[in-house]
């Protein structure tokens, strides 16, 4: 698993990731009422607006960790946000992103990194 | 991803007598109108909010102002006559043991403040918001000090709301039971001479409790000891205040909007309207009670979006989803975790008041049909009788 500062999960198959927000965030956030998801085929490059979760009280903008195109969004989470908050890092995945650059895999963190970030 | 949230100011920011006792629950401190405030504790905002209206909620609200008007003569209807000179709410008609809301005009009829005003027998009680509590007494002082002595209390306060409150109270301080929505009462909690009064901002039962300052913690404690009660932070008071249709100062109500646009009309009495014994007389009387005659090209409205996501404060409404000109804007907004679905308040002109019809607001660059409903959102459960 790979990460990054805004507090964003990748889980690569293939050059294709999955991405989710870690339970950090999560934490941060509080109960999720609502999350929108990217439409498949969008073009994006890093830190472009993907997607946004809300909570009662405040909207939270998620980022395109790398470049790359949706392929896969999980429609399970947009029907009932409470799965990301009960298990942001499997079921509660946000979207599949194909990767223009398997490379720039390498700019983000691992976990060690990404709980030294987080304390 | 990040969060949006609230930019701070610089300046030290104030604890209220609660402060150790929120961090030790778990609390998330916020600035606050110039306090460190919770805005959650461990439950977390929707969980808060749905606690409070199943069983209780106890809530931190001491950085709000308390204000004594003493009348010099000795006589509370010469602090109420004098105080009439500010609000365009009949105050001499309140009687000994009771509260009402009130708001402080200007010259414009646009609302400089709202507040909680109660009748003491021999004094006027104030409450009001945290951020104008200077600036109000301020006000008081300059233009009330030939008639009264002005005072703020330096007093903490807490509000227990909820359906379990008035059980959870009365073990505490059985002469709160027989209190009705709106009356107020000193009563001794804990050996301390506290003033309850039967309301609050959540649009459920319960009680607002003034307390001396080294009182305050021995009381939250012993009402936290209580398995029906949990602490609230604001996040959750703001969602509760939403639900029950109640106006936030400084968002939904301002000094550019008059009461009458506002949709406060109930809370001034035909006393103080065209033909009462003592119509006008405050400031921004002209406006107003023209207003009250003719209405307004504008009017606060509850909004209910169509879809899932939260209209947040601030987006702007529109006639159509091809309209260039925005008609009004969203001046409350999120989600009601009691209603399970995203709520809000706006203005708009007074042909799109009607419940049921459809406007648009705008989202992220999307608009979403959104419908004008009537407020509340919840029924609320005040103790009346």
């Amino acid at each position: 698993m790979k990460f990054t500062e805004d507090h964003e999960w990748l889980k690569l198959e293939g050059d294709v990731a999955t991405v989710g927000i870690t339970e950090h965030a999560t934490t941060q956030l509080g109960d999720l009422v609502f999350v929108q998801l990217p439409e498949i085929g969008t073009k994006l490059a890093k830190g472009d607006d993907v997607a946004v979760v809300e909570s009662v009280k405040a909207a939270s903008d998620v980022y395109a960790p790398l470049d790359g195109e949706i392929v896969e969004v999980n429609e399970a989470v947009a029907n009932d946000p409470s799965i990301v908050s009960s298990d942001p890092q499997n079921a509660g995945w946000l979207f599949k992103l194909k990767l223009a650059d398997m490379n720039a895999l390498e700019s983000l963190m691992d976990e060690a990194a990404y709980k030294a970030l987080v304390g | 991803m990040s969060a949006t949230t609230p930019t701070t100011s610089s300046a030290p920011l104030k604890r209220t007598p609660l402060y150790e006792l929120h961090l030790e629950h778990g609390a998330r401190m916020v600035p606050f109108a110039g306090y460190e405030m919770p805005v959650q504790f461990a439950l977390g905002v929707l969980k808060e909010h749905l606690h409070t209206r199943a069983a209780a909620g106890l809530f931190d609200v001491s950085h709000m102002g308390q204000i004594v008007l003493r009348p010099k003569s000795g006589d509370v209807a010469d602090a109420a006559r004098a105080l009439e000179r500010l609000v365009p709410v009949d105050i001499l008609g309140l009687a000994p043991g009771r509260q009402r809301y009130a708001f402080f005009t200007n010259a414009n009829g646009g609302i400089i403040d709202d507040m909680m005003v109660a009748n003491r027998g021999d004094h006027l009680l104030l409450v009001v918001n945290a951020a104008s509590k200077e600036a109000d007494e301020a006000l008081l002082r300059a233009e009330l000090s030939d008639d009264c002595d002005i005072e703020r209390l330096d007093r903490a306060l807490m509000a227990l709301q909820g359906p379990r409150a008035e059980a959870i109270l009365t073990r505490l301080a059985p002469d709160c039971a027989g209190m009705r929505f709106m009356d107020v009462r000193e009563v001794q909690i804990n050996g301390a001479a506290c003033i309850v009064t039967r309301s609050g901002y959540t649009g459920e039962d319960g009680f607002e409790i003034s307390t001396p300052i080294e009182a305050a913690r021995p009381i939250a404690e012993a009402l936290l000891g209580e398995p029906d009660v949990e602490p609230i932070g604001l996040g959750a008071r703001d969602s509760l205040r939403l639900e029950a249709g109640m106006c936030l100062c400084g968002s939904d109500i301002d000094t550019e909007t008059t009461p009458v646009e506002a949709d406060l009309v109930w809370a001034i009495q035909k006393s103080r309207r065209i033909g009462g014994v003592r119509a006008g007389g405050y400031p921004g009387a002209d406006t107003i009670l023209e207003q009250l005659e003719k209405g307004t090209e504008r009017r606060r409205v509850g909004l209910r979006p169509e879809g899932r996501a939260p209209v947040r404060t601030g987006a702007p409404l529109f006639e159509s989803l091809e309209a260039s000109e925005s008609i009004g804007l969203v001046t409350s907004g999120g989600f009601g975790p009691s209603v399970d679905a995203p709520i809000a308040m706006g203005y708009l002109p007074g042909s799109f008041g009607t419940p049921g019809t459809k406007v648009f607001a705008e989202v992220r660059g999307k608009r979403l049909p959104v419908n004008v409903t009537e407020l509340p959102f919840i029924v609320p459960r005040y103790k009346r009788s």
